[in-house]
């Protein structure tokens, strides 16, 4: 049993439809890169996955015991977050509020989760210090710890790269396919082709529809990557 | 000091408008908080006007001033919330024109009817008179409302502020605790209107979270700060207005005023300061 899969999904906004007929299955252990031109649907797509939006048609199901709210999600950013007086420690707890249902407050074993997570990712110098005076790239590591806290399973990343520097953005990867290995199943949107067929398992191409959904050593000589990719990939 | 403020309890209306007072200013505080960060500070000030133009022709129609006031202003609050949740500019715009429209319908009726009498400028800019006991039970259960649910759901207010679709995708109900959240907002600002005025109750919510935020540094720290300036801020302005006889409401906001400078210029010294 997949743990995700998609059978004939279609998303709508009013009357534009962003995500057609896409029909696909997501195993454990995959490390998958959403990518396509602007607009495409993808951040729609994920939101479908997350259960933010519901399909107009068609179904998503979820298998190997996931449930809809034990996934890990880093959304892009908002500006809201920018100067938000929080520290890191509140941010990254605040993932673990999917454990608890009605209870009001924080077990201790959930604060064991967060501070877990915090080593895990290597900002436990930061863990006092308030998210709004962090760079980018550390704001990014906190949301990655708070979206591991969520989950153990699944995570669902929506350009977690943007405005990053290289070297930065370098080490993300490195995290993120560290995470990959440890059994976390990755779903990640990224502009950076390259990047993205290097590093994942599987590339799912939306252009509305699935217009490339296969392996990622497949992609660069599939017509509609060759295209995507352009000159720079005649090796 | 000592002496002015002794005095001061010895008034029974006086004693209603500061136990009164101080609940809202607490209850406005720890709403504030979400409201700012959330960018939604415009429907605080949105609603006041709506609740003055609610007033206004409650007193026209001689009805009683709350009865009508409660609905109408947290019937506002969901459309307000609607509209910004649609569009965040113009979201905006349309506060805007909701406020001054019906601060416009509250001046017109009242010229037809009672002339800018005391009772009307008492709505615009408050009056410690106004507490009768009904206002008093009223204002202690939806205080203690407030502070119980903002307790019990203070997790879940700081996911939803700080980042709403987080919260979402993990199961949380945002949409539910927008309109919690707005709802309460609209009570705390009806019953503190009668003593702050429909033109400055909505500093009460805005000032003290955007004076914890100058130095705090953690979300808890915010929330805790600003229940404290804002209850503080409160009573220095109360007795200010006792002294020198200013009028309540605008003492207390210049009160959060010099307290938001103050918190300014220490956020701004401790930027400077390594360390
Ligand atoms: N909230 C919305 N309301 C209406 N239409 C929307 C909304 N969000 C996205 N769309 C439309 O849906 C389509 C897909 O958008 P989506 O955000 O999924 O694209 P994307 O692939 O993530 O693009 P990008 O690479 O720029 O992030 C676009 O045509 C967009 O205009
Ligand atoms: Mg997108």
């Amino acid at each position: 049993m997949a743990l995700i899969s998609c059978k004939g999904v279609s998303l709508r906004y009013e009357n534009r439809l962003a995500v057609e007929d896409a029909s696909f299955e997501i195993e454990a252990g995959d490390y998958v890169c959403i990518v396509g031109e602007n607009g495409s649907g993808k951040s729609t797509l994920l939101k479908g996955l997350l259960g933010l939006k519901s399909p107009d048609a068609g179904s998503i199901s979820y298998g190997d015991g996931l449930e809809q709210r034990m996934i890990g999600y880093l959304p892009q950013q908002t500006v809201v977050q920018k100067d938000f007086p929080a520290s890191v420690y509140e941010v990254v707890l605040s993932g673990c509020l999917n454990r608890r249902g009605m209870r009001p407050f924080y077990s201790p074993a959930e604060r064991q989760i967060a501070g877990r997570n915090i080593e895990r990712l290597s900002i436990g110098g930061l863990r006092k210090k308030s998210y709004r005076d962090l760079s980018g790239g550390q704001q990014q590591r906190v949301l990655l710890a708070r979206a591991l806290c969520a989950t153990e399973k699944l995570l669902l990343l929506d350009e977690p790269v943007t405005g990053l520097d290289p070297v930065v953005t370098a080490e993300l990867y490195a995290l993120i396919r560290q995470l990959n290995r440890e059994g976390v199943t990755v779903v990640m949107v990224s502009h950076d082709i390259v990047c993205a067929v290097h590093n994942a398992g599987k590339i799912l191409h939306m252009g509305t529809g699935v217009l490339f959904y296969g392996r990622a050593e497949d992609y660069p000589d599939s017509e509609v990557g060759r295209r995507f990719l352009g000159g720079d990939h005649h090796a | 000091m000592l002496e002015l403020v002794s005095q001061m309890f010895s008034y029974g209306f006086l004693n209603r408008a500061l136990l009164v007072g101080t609940l809202v200013a607490l209850c406005a505080a720890l709403l504030g908080v979400s409201l700012v960060l959330k960018r939604y500070s415009m429907i605080g000030d949105g609603l006041s006007h709506v609740g003055f133009g609610a007033l206004s022709v409650a007193m026209a129609m001689q009805l009683a001033p709350l009865a009508v006031a409660a609905p109408v202003v947290v019937l506002a609050a969901f459309l307000l919330l609607r509209i910004s949740e649609n569009s965040r500019i113009k979201g905006d715009a349309a506060i805007a024109l909701i406020a001054s429209s019906s601060l416009a319908i509250g001046v017109i009726v009242t010229s037809l009817t009672s002339g800018m009498n005391t009772d009307v400028y008492g709505y615009l800019f408050g009056s410690i008179l106004a507490m009768g006991a009904g206002d008093v039970a009223a204002s202690v259960v939806l205080s203690a409302a407030v502070l119980v649910l903002f307790v019990l759901f203070y997790n879940k207010i700081f996911a939803i502020t700080f980042d709403e679709a987080f919260a979402q995708a993990t199961g949380v109900n945002a949409r539910g605790y927008n309109l919690l959240i707005a709802l309460l907002t609209a009570v705390t600002i009806v019953v503190g209107m009668r003593i702050m005025g429909a033109m400055l109750i909505s500093s009460l919510i805005i000032f003290p979270a955007l004076t914890a935020m100058r130095v705090c540094r953690s979300f808890k720290g915010v929330v805790i700060t600003s229940a404290l300036v804002s209850v503080v801020c409160f009573f220095c302005g109360m007795v200010a207005s006792f002294a020198f006889s200013t009028p309540a409401g605008a003492s207390i906001v210049v009160a959060n005023l010099s307290a938001f400078l103050l918190f300014a210029l220490v956020g701004a010294l401790r930027g400077k300061l390594p360390g």
